[in-house]
C-alpha cells in the first residue's frame, strides 16, 4: 500500500551566507550549497539548444517591411534580398512565404523565420484578406497540436508558431484605415500584435504624435489589445514596464540597410537634401524603441504569451469542437460532455 | 460498430478546415528544413535570450524531487539534512512498519535569487518486513502515480502546465547498507524495477563502517553485478564539453560512499560538519574520508537540470507512450486529416458507456429476479403456516370431540348411578315397610342388586 502524505511545510530554512546567523562568527561558504548553480546550468542547456523565432510581416507593398526586417536583424534576411527577383510584381493573391535563416550572437544560436505576406490589401476588393494569414497562423497551432498529442514524439518539437506579427501602419497623419481595424481586430485575438508606423520620416514631431494619439484611442474604441497586452500583464512590475510600452506604441520607425557618414561615424541612416535620419537615434525615430522590445527585452516573454496562451486557447477550442462534432453525431447532448475527461 | 459514426465526424471535420475565402491564398514555405546561415552585420542583442530564460525561470523558481530509498537506520534523513544545509522534519521511525509506504515532505528553498522547491520522498519501512517480494511495488506504485499526474493535466483540456506544481521524482538516491561484500538481493531487485522509471544514483551508505581497500572492493562488486544484471544506473551526461571531463571522472566513482552528519566538530580553527569516535573523527567535507562533496557537486551543481531533463523526456516520455497505447491509442499517419486520439477516446467512450448499459441491464434483471425468488418463498411460508394453521384446528376439533364424548359417557354413567340409587332407596324403603320378611326379599334384591 502506498501513501504519500504531502505535508507541504513552508519551511525557509536558512541556506547561505546571509541568512544563517551562527553563534562563533560570520559562515564561511561552507553552508554554501550550491542550488543557483541551475542557473548556470539553464543557460548551458540553452545555449547548446539554440532558441527559435517566427516573426510575421503584415502591411501593403512599398512600406518598407523588407528593410525595416534586415535593419532589425542587421542581415539580409527578408525575402526580397534572398530571392533576387528582378520584377516587383504585387501578386494577384495574398501569398504567404516564409525564410528561415541561422543566426548566432557571441555563442546565441537562434532560428529566425521570416513570415512575408505579398499581396495584402493590395487588391481592389480586400474583403476577407485576413483570413489566409489567420488560416496559416492557425496551421501553424494545428501542426504542433498534431506533434504534441503523438504517442511517439519527438524530444523538442519544432516550434513554427508565429510568435509576432508587425503590423505596418501607412504613415497617413490622420486615423486608422478600416481594413487596418478589421486586421487588428482579428488577429489580436490569435497572436501577438506589433503596430508600427511605417516610413515615419515622412511626419513631423506633432503629427507623428497626433497620429499615435488617434491610433491609441482607435485601438481602446474597437477593443483590440495589442501587445503587450494588458490582461496579461503578471504582477505591478510587469504593469509598470508596459505600461511605458503602451504609452509609446506604434512606434514610428524608419529602416534602413545602408550606412552613411554622420559626424565621423558610420551609421545606418537615410540620406536626403536635408539631412540625414539615423535610424538608431531616438530622437529621429522609435526604432530603437522596437528593437528593444521586441529583441532584447521581451523575446522571451513574447515566445511565453504565444505558447502558453494563444496557443492553449486554440487547443481549448480545437479540442473542445471535435467533442461537440462527434457528440453531435452521436446524439449526445452537448451539456453532458465535461470540460475536463479522461 | 460505432465506425460509420466516426467517418461521418471526420468529414464534418474536413469541411470545417477548409476555409473558405473571397481571395484564393498560395502558401509556399520555402527553405524551412535547410535554413541558411548570414553573417550579421552588428550588434542586434539577442545574445541576452539565455538571459531572458534564465530571468524568467528565476521568476517562476525551480522545483526538485529526491526520492531516497534504502533500509530503515541507513542514515537517509540526516544525509538529506547535510546535503541542503538545514534540519528538515521528521522523527526517526520504528522498524515494526507492516509494509511499505512512502512519505513525501515540500520544503522552500532559497539561496540568493534563486527559489528551490524541494521534496524529499522517503521510503518507511523498507527492508524491514520478513517477507520483501511487494516492497518494490509500493515506490514503483508512487512513481507511475507523479507521471499519471502530470499526464492527466497535459491531456487536460484546459491546462495550466506552466504552473503546475511538477512532483515527478528527478533522482532516486538508493543507499546501500555497507555490508562490504555485495548487493543484497533485495537492492538487485529493486534497482531492476526502478531503473527505467527514475534516475537511481547508487550510494553506499554509513561508509565510515568501512575501510578504504574494502570499500574499493565493495564499488567493484557493485558495479559488476549491476552490470551483469542488467541495471542501468544514471549516467551523468558527458557531451557537453564544459562539464564532460568531470562528470566522467565521476563516473568511474560511482557508487559514492557517503557520511552523512548535521553536528560540527571544531578541527584547527574552522567548525566542519563531522562525525566524532574515540579512534578519529570523520570529516563529511574532506574528499580523502568520503565522497560526500562529489555526490553534492553531481547532484546540485552540475546536474540538477540534465536530471530533470532526462525525466521528463525519456522516463515520463516512456510512461506516457505505455499509457496511451495500453488505452488503445495509436499515431495515425500524416496524411490522415481526424485526431487519432479524440476519436479513439470517443468510440472508447461508447463502448463504454454501452458496456455501462449492458450490466445496468443486467444487474436489473438480477434484482427482478430476486424478487421473484423472494415473493415464492415468502408465499410457500405462507402456505405452510396455513397448513399447519388447518392441522392444528383439526387437532383441536378431534381432542374437543373426544372430551365431550367422554364426558358424555361420564354423564351418562352417573346418570345411571343416580337411577340405580334412587331404586335402591325405594326397596329400601318397601322392605322397612313390608318388615322381617323381607329380609330374604332383602337378601335377594341384594343379591340381584350385586
Amino acid at each position: 500500500m502506498s501513501e504519500a502524505v504531502m505535508a507541504d511545510a513552508m519551511v525557509s530554512p536558512a541556506v547561505g551566507g546571509p541568512y544563517v546567523e551562527k553563534a562563533g562568527g560570520p559562515v564561511v561558504d561552507f553552508s554554501y550549497v550550491g542550488i543557483d548553480a541551475i542557473l548556470e546550468q539553464m543557460r548551458r542547456k540553452a545555449m547548446k539548444q539554440g532558441f527559435e523565432l517566427n516573426i510575421m510581416v503584415v502591411g501593403q507593398s512599398g512600406l518598407g517591411k523588407s528593410t525595416l526586417m534586415n535593419t532589425l536583424f542587421k542581415s539580409k534576411v527578408s525575402r526580397k534580398s534572398v530571392l533576387a527577383t528582378g520584377q516587383e510584381k504585387i501578386p494577384k493573391t495574398i501569398e504567404i512565404k516564409s525564410i528561415s535563416h541561422d543566426i548566432e550572437e557571441k555563442g546565441v544560436r537562434m532560428k529566425l523565420t521570416v513570415i512575408d505576406t505579398p499581396g495584402f490589401g493590395d487588391q481592389i476588393n480586400n474583403e476577407n484578406c485576413w483570413q489566409p494569414i489567420m488560416k496559416f497562423i492557425n496551421d501553424q497551432y494545428e501542426a504542433y497540436l498534431q506533434e504534441e498529442i503523438n504517442i511517439n514524439r519527438k524530444k523538442r518539437i519544432p516550434d513554427s508558431r508565429v510568435h509576432c506579427c508587425i503590423y505596418f501602419i501607412p504613415p497617413t497623419g490622420h486615423c486608422l484605415r478600416p481594413l487596418d481595424v478589421e486586421f487588428m481586430r482579428r488577429l489580436s485575438k490569435v497572436v501577438n500584435i506589433v503596430p508600427v508606423i511605417a516610413k515615419a520620416d515622412t511626419l513631423t514631431l506633432e503629427e507623428r504624435d497626433f497620429f499615435k494619439k488617434k491610433i491609441r484611442e482607435e485601438l481602446r474604441a474597437n477593443g483590440i489589445d495589442v501587445y503587450p497586452q494588458k490582461e496579461f500583464d503578471e504582477d505591478a512590475e510587469d504593469r509598470m514596464i508596459n505600461e511605458k510600452i503602451r504609452e509609446m506604441i506604434p512606434f514610428a520607425v524608419v529602416g534602413s540597410d545602408q550606412e552613411y557618414q554622420v559626424n565621423g561615424r558610420r551609421l545606418l541612416g537615410r540620406k536626403t537634401k536635408w539631412g540625414t535620419i539615423e535610424v538608431e537615434n531616438i530622437a529621429h525615430c522609435e526604432f530603437a524603441y522596437l528593437r528593444d522590445l521586441l529583441i532584447r527585452s521581451h523575446m522571451q516573454n513574447i515566445k511565453d504569451i504565444t505558447s502558453s496562451i494563444h496557443y492553449e486557447m486554440y487547443r481549448v477550442r480545437r479540442l473542445n469542437e471535435n467533442n461537440t462534432v462527434v457528440a453531435r453525431a452521436n446524439g449526445i447532448p452537448e451539456h453532458h460532455l465535461a470540460a475536463h475527461e479522461m | 460498430m460505432q465506425l460509420p459514426l466516426l467517418t461521418e465526424s471526420s468529414r464534418c471535420f474536413v469541411l470545417q478546415l477548409a476555409a473558405t475565402t473571397m481571395a484564393s491564398t498560395e502558401i509556399a514555405r520555402q527553405a524551412g528544413e535547410g535554413a541558411r546561415a548570414v553573417p550579421l552585420a552588428g550588434h542586434v542583442g539577442f545574445d541576452s535570450m539565455p538571459d531572458q530564460l534564465v530571468n524568467k525561470s528565476v521568476n517562476h523558481g525551480f522545483c526538485f524531487n529526491i526520492l531516497c530509498v534504502g533500509e530503515t537506520g541507513l542514515g537517509k534523513s540526516t544525509l538529506m539534512d547535510t546535503l541542503f544545509n538545514t534540519k528538515f522534519e521528521g522523527e526517526p521511525t520504528q522498524h515494526n512498519q507492516p509494509g511499505v509506504t512512502l512519505k513525501s515532505n515540500t520544503y522552500e528553498l532559497q539561496e540568493s535569487n534563486v527559489r528551490l522547491k524541494l521534496t524529499v520522498v522517503n521510503t518507511v519501512g523498507f527492508g524491514d518486513q520478513i517477507n520483501k517480494e511487494d516492497s518494490y511495488k509500493s515506490i514503483v506504485e508512487f512513481i507511475d502515480a507523479q507521471f499519471e499526474a502530470y499526464l492527466q493535466e497535459e491531456l487536460k483540456i484546459k491546462r495550466t502546465l506552466h504552473s503546475y506544481h511538477d512532483t515527478r521524482i528527478h533522482a532516486c538516491l538508493y543507499f546501500i547498507a555497507p555490508t562490504g561484500h555485495s548487493l543484497k538481493s533485495l537492492d538487485l531487485v529493486t534497482m531492476k524495477k526502478l531503473d527505467s522509471k527514475v534516475n537511481i544514483i547508487p550510494i553506499v551508505a554509513k561508509s565510515d563502517a568501512i575501510s578504504k581497500s574494502e570499500l574499493a572492493k565493495f564499488k567493484i562488486k557493485i558495479t559488476s553485478e549491476l552490470v551483469s544484471n542488467g541495471v542501468q544506473i544514471y549516467q551523468f551526461p558527458t557531451d557537453d564539453e564544459s562539464v564532460a571531463e568531470i562528470n566522467s571522472t565521476m563516473n568511474s566513482h560511482l557508487p559514492f560512499a557517503v557520511v552523512g552528519s548535521t553536528e560540527e566538530v571544531k578541527i584547527g580553527n574552522k567548525m566542519v560538519k563531522a562525525r566524532q569516535y574515540p579512534w578519529g573523527t570523520v570529516q563529511v567535507e574532506n574528499e580523502n574520508h568520503c565522497d560526500f562533496v562529489k555526490l553534492r557537486e553531481m547532484l546540485i551543481r552540475v546536474n540538477m537540470e540534465d536530471l530533470r531533463e532526462q525525466t521528463h523526456t525519456r522516463h515520463y516520455e516512456l510512461y506516457r507512450r505505455c499509457k496511451l497505447e495500453e488505452m488503445g491509442f495509436k499515431d495515425t499517419d500524416p496524411d490522415s486529416k481526424p485526431f487519432s486520439l479524440q476519436e479513439t477516446y470517443e468510440a472508447k467512450r461508447n463502448e463504454f458507456m454501452g458496456e455501462l448499459q449492458k450490466k445496468e441491464e443486467e444487474m436489473r434483471q438480477m434484482f427482478v429476479q430476486r424478487v421473484k425468488e423472494k415473493e415464492a418463498e415468502l408465499k410457500e411460508a405462507e402456505k405452510e403456516l396455513h397448513e399447519k394453521f388447518d392441522r392444528l384446528k383439526k387437532l383441536h376439533q378431534d381432542e374437543k370431540k373426544k372430551l365431550e364424548d367422554k364426558k358424555k359417557s361420564l354423564d351418562d354413567e352417573l346418570n345411571m348411578f343416580k337411577q340405580k340409587k334412587t331404586a335402591a332407596e325405594l326397596l329400601y324403603n318397601q322392605a322397612q315397610q313390608a318388615g322381617g320378611s323381607t329380609t330374604l326379599k332383602r337378601d335377594k334384591e341384594r343379591k340381584n342388586f350385586f
